[in-house]
C-alpha cells in the first residue's frame, strides 16, 4: 500500500533498527491503550497492507508502519521491513485463522474490511484510509467523488468559452466566481441523492408494444391509490370541455362549451364550485393559485374565485379564444378573435400591452415555460413568438403548409411541437435555429398537443389520444412509435398533463377523462415552488413571496439569462463617449519609456536605440497580425460557394 | 407488462401534528426553478430598496460641552468609554451605552488641542493652548481627593497635537517641532524638525510602532523614525494637510486629510504618486480615522458632513449629515468597527452606525442567512443601472448639493480648457497628467 514489502527476510539496515523498534513499541502500546484485542489488531493490519501489496493475506511479509496519531499529519512510512521479530511472528501465526468470536467491534470490522478495497487498483495517496483516535478507519477516505454527469445539469456557466482578457483583479474575481459556481453545481448534484421518489415507467415484456396496452390493463396492474387517479366524468349535456390543472397539480378546472364551469380537488374528488355561466365558454385557466379562475366567455373575460363568485368582468378583453397564464410575471395572456394578443397583469389589474398580431383570428396559443414567450399559431402556417416588451414578433417560423392547429412547448424550452391542417406533426428545436427535428404525417391530423414535465408528447386526433415518449427528460420525443394510445367517447377538445402526477387530463365532447400515463410527471417537487401538499398557511406565505419577486413584463425575451451577461454594446458605447469627452483614451497603453540603467549605459543614444527597438518590435507584431487577418479573410472568401439557400431548407431533416 | 406509477404517500409530505414544522422537500433541478436570473434580479432590487428604507444611521447625540468639541479619543480596552476635549479647555469622559458624561475635568486654559490614551487604558494625556502636557488617571479621584493631573509638563511653546506610542511608555507631541517624550522625564528625548512651521498633528504607526508621521502648515507631510534623530522623508502637496491616519492593517499606508477637499492615501515607500485620491467633500477635510478592519475610513469636513470611503475607491460610499450638525472637527471609528463618533462645532458629539441600514442587536440565524443572501444579491447585480441608481441615491443638504454642482461645472471648464490647449499646441507639449500625480508637488528625502 504505502511501502513495498522487502523481498528478502534479511534484517533492516542497522542504523534504522533502534528507531523502528521504538516505533513498533509505541504502536503496540497505543493499541493496548485503545483496548483492541491482539487478533483484531493483526487482522486489521493484515487486510490493510494486503490490499495494496497484492500478496496473499497470511504470508507474513507484512510491513508494519508507524500508526498515525490524530495530532500528526501524514507520517512518512517507516523503513521497509523494519519490524523486529516477535510482533511479526504473532501476526503471522494469527493471520490465517478464521475470525473467531467477534470480540471487539464485529459489525464495524466487517464493514471496514469491505469498503476500502474498492479503489485499490489506483493507490491514491489522498484516499489512504486514516486511523482516527478510536482506532477505527475512515471507510470513505478523502474527498467525496464528484458526480460529473449529474453536475452538468446544474452547471450555469459555459466552460467552453474562455475568460475575456481583463485586468488581473477582475480576472481573479471571475475565476473565483467560476470556481464557486462549479462547486455549487457539484453540491447540488450530490444532493440529488436525497430525492425520494422515482419516476414511473411502463415496459412491455419482450417485444410487446406498449401502445397496445389498454388503460383498463394499466389500471388493473397499478396500486389502488394510482388506480383511483383514472376516472371518467360523463358530462354529455354541456359538451366539449376545456380543462386546466392548477400549478401544483392538485386542482382541476373544467369549462364546457355550453356554460358549465366547475373546479374540483381532483385527488380527493372534492368539488369546490360548480356553476353555469349561461354563455359559451371558450377557455378556462387557473391564475397563480387555485383560488382564482379566469374564464373566457363568449363576450368578455371573467374572473371567478374558487366558490364560483364572479370577481371581475374584464371588458377590455373581448371575444377571447385562448388563455395562458405566466406565473412568474403574473400576466394573463389572452388571444382573441379580433386578432389581439393582450397581456393582463393580474396582480394590479392593469392591461400591460395589447399587441395586434395582424394575422386574423387567433385561436392557437402556447407559452414557453422557459422564457415566458407566447407562441401563436396562424392560419398561414406560421408560428410567431411574442413578448410584451416588443410590438413586433420576436421570431416567425414557417411550420406548415396549411394552417397551424396546435402548438406546445416543453418545460425546458427546447422543443416545440406543432400540428397543422396538412396532417403533419412536427417537432422544432427552439435553441436559436428553429429547425424541425422530426416530423410525422398523421392519418387524421392532431387538433391538440401537449408536453408533459418529463417530455412526453400527447396529441389528440379526433377521439384518439396518442402519446410519444423520448429517451429522457431533456430529449425530444421520437415520433416513430407511440408510447400509449387511448380512444375516448367523444372528440378531444382539450389536453393537459397534470403536473407532478402521472396523469393526462383530456376534455372531450363526452366529458372529462383522466388517463394514466406512467412516467409523464416529475416525481420530486420543490416544496418552495409548487407543493401539492401545501397547507393554507403555506400557500399564503408562498403567495406573498411570489408577489414580492414578480418579474417585470419588460424582462421577457428569448434568453432569460441575458440579464446576467455583460452588456458589451453599451459598455463600448460608454467607453467611446468617455474617450471623446476626455480627448484621450485613459486605458490606452502608455508608450514605452526605457528605464535608466547604470554604468553609463543610459546615454541618450542608447536610450533612443532601446526605445526604437521596442517600437520596431511592436510594429512588426502589428503587421504580422494584420497579414494573418487578411489571409483568413481570403480563405473565407475562397470557400466553395454553396448552392443558393432555399426557404425549404428548414424542412430538411 | 411492467408498470410503475408515481404514487406518493402523503404521510411523507405532510406534518404529523400541528406541533411539528411543515415538511418542505427540495429539488434543485433548474427546470423546476425557471427565470432564475430575472427573479434574482428582482430580489436584488428589493433588497437594495429595503436597504435604503432602513438606512437610519443616527443613533445619539451626546451634549454637555460648553464649547466646540476639538478632539476625541477612544479607550484602548473599553468599547463604552470615549474621551473628548473642547475648545474651552474641558475634557469629558463619556459612557456610550448610557450615553452620559461620567466625568468632567477642566484640563487646560484655552483649547484642548490634543488628547490620547495610554495603550494600557489606565491614563490619558492632554495638550492645550496653555503650553502644558498633562497626564490624567482614567479613574476619577477618590472621595475627598482633588481632581489633579498625575504629571504636568510645562513646555516653551504651544503644543498642537499628541499621540502615544502603541507599545512603549513614550509619546510624541507636535507644535513648532515634533518632540518624543519618555513618560518618566520632563524633557523630550528627541526633537525633530524640518523647516520652520507649525505642525498640526502627529500620529504613530500602529504596526511599525517606531514610525510616525506629521503634517505641517507648509503643505508637507513628514515621516520620522523614532530610533534616529532626523526625519525620514517628506512629501509636499498642493495645499495643507490637516491630519493623517495610518491604516491599522497595512503598515505602509496612510491617508491624509487635505485642505483642497480631497483625501490622499499614500504608500510611504512611494510617496510621489498617492495610491488613491478620494474626492467628494466640498470643503476642507478636517479629520480622518480608519476602521479597525483597514478597509474603510471616515472623514470629517468643514462642509458639515462626514463621509465613509472604501480605501480602494475614490468616491465615498456614504455621507452623513443632520440639520443641526455644524463644521465637524473630529471623527473616530470605534474599535468594534460598528459605530462612528464625530465631534462638531456646535458642542455635540454624535454617534452614528457605520453601516447605515444594519440592524442592531442579536440576529436570529434566519435573519443572518437572509442578510447574507441579500448582500450577495446586491453584490451580484450592483452594476445594473436601476440597482446602482437606488443604491447610490442620497439626500443632501441644499448647500452641499449646490456646491457639488458648482464644482462639477468648474472641473468641466478646467478640463475643457486643458483639452483645447492640448489641441492647439505642439503634440506632447501639454502632457496628460493623471489626477493622482497632479497634487504632489515634491518628495524630499
Amino acid at each position: 500500500m504505502e511501502t513495498a514489502p522487502k523481498p528478502g527476510r534479511g534484517g533492516p539496515p542497522k542504523e534504522d533498527k533502534p528507531q523502528a523498534k521504538r516505533k513498533v513499541a509505541a504502536w503496540v502500546e497505543a493499541n493496548a491503550a485503545l483496548g483492541l484485542g491482539a487478533s483484531d489488531r493483526a487482522r486489521a493490519r493484515g487486510f490493510r497492507s494486503g490490499s495494496g501489496s497484492g500478496l496473499p493475506i497470511g504470508l507474513g511479509l507484512r510491513v508494519r508502519r508507524k500508526p498515525q496519531r490524530y495530532w500528526e499529519g501524514e507520517a512518512p512510512p517507516a523503513a521497509a521491513g523494519a519490524s523486529p521479530g516477535p510482533p511479526r511472528k504473532k501476526a503471522r501465526t494469527r493471520e490465517p485463522r478464521p475470525p473467531r468470536s467477534k470480540s471487539a467491534h464485529p459489525a464495524k470490522k466487517s464493514r471496514l474490511r469491505q469498503k476500502p478495497r474498492a479503489p485499490k487498483d489506483a493507490p491514491d495517496p489522498k484516499r489512504r484510509p486514516q486511523r482516527t483516535l478510536s482506532g477505527a478507519q475512515d471507510p470513505f477516505p478523502g474527498p467525496a467523488p464528484a458526480p460529473v454527469e449529474g453536475a452538468r445539469k446544474f452547471c450555469r456557466i459555459d466552460k467552453s468559452r474562455t475568460l475575456p482578457h481583463s485586468k488581473p483583479k477582475t480576472r481573479s474575481k471571475l475565476e473565483t466566481a467560476e470556481a464557486q459556481e462549479e462547486e455549487a453545481s457539484v453540491r447540488a448534484a450530490r444532493a440529488e441523492l436525497l430525492l425520494t421518489e422515482e419516476p414511473g415507467f411502463l415496459e412491455g415484456e419482450d417485444g410487446e408494444d406498449t401502445a397496445k396496452i389498454l388503460q383498463t390493463d394499466v389500471v388493473g396492474a397499478v396500486d389502488i391509490a394510482s388506480a383511483a387517479k383514472h376516472f371518467d366524468l360523463n358530462l354529455r349535456q354541456f359538451g366539449p370541455y376545456r380543462l386546466n390543472y392548477s400549478r401544483t397539480g392538485r386542482h382541476l378546472a373544467l369549462g364546457g362549451r355550453r356554460g358549465h364551469v366547475a373546479a374540483l380537488d381532483w385527488v380527493t374528488k372534492k368539488l369546490m364550485c360548480e356553476i353555469n355561466v349561461m354563455e359559451a365558454v371558450q377557455d378556462i385557466h387557473f391564475l397563480h393559485s387555485e383560488a382564482l379562475l379566469a374564464v373566457a366567455q363568449n363576450r368578455w373575460l371573467y374572473i371567478y374565485d374558487n366558490q364560483g363568485i364572479e370577481l371581475h368582468c374584464i371588458r377590455r378583453c373581448d371575444r377571447v379564444t385562448r388563455l395562458e397564464f405566466l406565473p412568474f410575471h403574473f400576466l394573463l395572456a389572452t388571444c382573441s378573435e379580433t386578432g389581439f394578443l393582450t397581456y393582463l397583469d393580474v396582480s394590479v389589474g392593469k392591461i400591460v400591452t395589447a399587441l395586434n398580431a395582424r394575422a386574423g383570428r387567433l385561436s392557437v396559443m402556447a407559452q414557453n415555460p422557459y422564457n415566458a414567450v407566447i407562441h401563436l399559431g396562424h392560419s398561414n402556417g406560421t408560428v410567431s413568438l411574442w413578448s410584451p416588451a416588443v410590438k413586433e414578433p420576436l421570431a416567425k417560423i414557417l411550420c406548415h403548409r396549411g394552417a397551424v392547429r396546435a402548438v406546445a412547448v416543453d418545460s425546458t424550452g427546447t422543443y416545440m411541437a406543432t400540428s397543422g391542417l396538412d396532417h403533419q406533426l412536427k417537432i422544432f428545436d427552439l435553441r436559436g435555429t428553429f429547425q424541425p427535428l422530426s416530423a410525422r404525417t398523421l392519418p387524421q391530423g392532431a387538433g391538440h398537443v401537449a408536453f408533459s414535465q418529463r417530455g412526453l408528447l400527447a396529441a389528440g386526433m379526433g377521439d384518439v389520444v396518442n402519446i410519444w415518449a423520448g429517451q429522457g427528460k431533456a430529449s425530444s420525443p421520437s415520433l416513430e412509435q407511440p408510447y400509449l394510445t387511448h380512444r375516448l367517447s367523444g372528440r378531444v377538445h382539450g389536453l393537459q398533463f397534470c403536473p407532478f402526477e402521472d396523469v393526462l387530463g383530456v376534455g372531450h365532447s363526452g366529458g372529462i377523462t383522466s388517463m394514466l400515463v406512467p412516467g409523464s410527471a416529475e416525481p420530486n417537487f420543490d416544496g418552495l415552488e409548487n407543493n401539492p401538499y401545501r397547507s393554507r398557511k403555506q400557500r399564503q406565505e408562498w403567495e406573498v413571496k411570489a408577489l414580492l419577486e414578480k418579474v417585470p413584463a419588460e424582462l421577457i425575451c428569448l434568453d432569460p439569462r441575458a440579464l446576467a451577461e455583460v452588456d458589451v454594446v453599451s459598455l463600448e458605447q460608454q467607453k467611446k463617449e468617455r474617450i471623446e469627452r476626455l480627448g484621450y483614451d485613459p486605458d490606452a497603453k502608455a508608450p514605452f519609456q526605457p528605464k535608466a540603467k547604470q554604468k553609463g549605459r543610459s546615454s541618450t543614444a542608447s536610450l533612443v536605440k532601446r526605445k526604437k527597438k521596442v517600437m520596431d518590435q511592436e510594429h512588426r507584431d502589428k503587421v504580422r497580425q494584420s497579414l494573418e487577418q487578411q489571409q483568413q479573410q481570403k480563405q473565407e472568401t475562397t470557400k466553395p460557394p454553396r448552392a443558393r439557400p432555399s426557404a425549404l431548407d428548414r424542412f430538411v431533416r | 407488462m411492467k408498470v410503475k406509477m408515481l404514487s406518493r404517500n402523503p404521510d411523507d409530505y405532510v406534518r404529523e401534528t400541528k406541533l411539528d414544522i411543515q415538511r418542505v422537500p427540495r429539488n434543485y433541478d433548474p427546470t423546476l426553478h425557471p427565470f432564475e436570473v430575472p427573479r434574482e434580479y428582482v430580489r436584488a432590487l428589493n433588497a437594495t430598496k429595503l436597504e435604503r428604507v432602513f438606512a437610519k444611521p443616527f443613533l445619539a447625540s451626546l451634549d454637555g460641552h460648553r464649547d466646540g468639541v476639538n478632539c476625541l479619543a477612544k479607550h484602548p480596552k473599553s468599547l463604552t468609554t470615549v474621551l473628548s476635549g473642547a475648545c474651552d479647555g474641558e475634557v469629558k469622559i463619556w459612557n456610550l451605552t448610557k450615553r452620559k458624561c461620567v466625568r468632567t475635568i477642566q484640563a487646560h486654559e484655552g483649547f484642548v488641542r490634543g488628547i490620547c490614551t495610554r495603550f494600557c487604558g489606565t491614563s490619558f494625556f492632554t495638550v492645550g493652548d496653555d503650553k502644558t502636557v498633562k497626564q490624567w488617571k482614567m479613574d476619577g479621584p477618590g472621595y475627598g481627593e482633588e481632581e489633579e493631573p498625575l504629571h504636568t509638563i510645562l513646555g516653551k511653546t504651544v503644543y498642537t497635537g499628541i499621540d502615544h506610542h502603541w507599545k512603549d511608555p513614550a509619546f510624541a507631541t507636535c507644535g513648532q517641532q515634533v518632540d518624543i517624550w519618555d513618560e518618566q522625564r520632563t524633557n523630550p528625548i528627541c526633537s525633530m524638525n524640518w523647516g520652520f512651521d507649525s505642525i498640526s498633528s502627529v500620529k504613530f504607526n500602529p504596526i511599525e510602532t517606531y514610525l510616525l508621521g506629521s503634517c505641517a502648515s507648509d503643505r508637507n507631510i513628514v515621516l520620522y523614525d523614532m530610533r534616529q534623530a532626523t526625519p525620514l522623508k517628506k512629501v509636499v502637496l498642493d495645499m495643507r494637510t490637516n491630519t493623517i491616519c495610518w491604516n491599522p492593517m497595512e503598515a505602509f499606508h496612510f491617508t491624509a486629510a487635505n485642505e483642497d477637499y480631497n483625501l490622499y492615501t499614500f504608500d510611504m515607500r512611494a510617496l510621489d504618486i498617492p495610491v488613491m485620491v478620494h474626492m467628494d467633500h466640498v470643503s476642507a477635510v478636517l479629520d480622518v480615522d480608519y476602521s479597525p478592519t483597514g478597509k474603510e475610513f471616515v472623514s470629517a469636513s468643514f462642509d458639515k458632513s462626514i463621509r465613509i470611503f472604501p480605501v480602494d475607491k475614490s468616491r465615498s460610499r456614504e455621507v452623513y449629515h443632520t440639520k443641526r450638525m455644524q463644521h465637524v472637527i473630529c471623527v473616530k471609528w470605534t474599535s468594534d468597527s460598528k459605530y462612528i463618533m464625530c465631534g462638531s462645532d456646535e458642542m455635540n458629539i454624535r454617534l452614528w452606525k457605520a453601516n447605515a441600514s444594519e440592524k442592531l442587536g442579536v440576529l436570529t440565524s434566519r435573519e443572518k442567512a437572509a442578510n447574507d443572501y441579500n448582500q450577495k444579491l446586491k453584490e451580484k447585480f450592483q452594476y445594473h443601472p436601476h440597482v446602482k441608481r437606488i443604491a447610490r441615491h442620497r439626500h443632501l443638504p441644499k448647500s452641499i448639493y449646490s456646491q457639488i454642482q458648482e464644482q462639477r461645472v468648474m472641473k468641466e471648464a478646467r478640463r475643457r480648457k486643458e483639452m483645447n490647449r492640448r489641441k492647439h499646441s505642439k503634440p506632447g507639449s501639454v502632457p496628460i497628467v493623471s489626477e493622482r500625480k497632479k497634487h504632489v508637488v515634491a518628495v524630499v528625502k
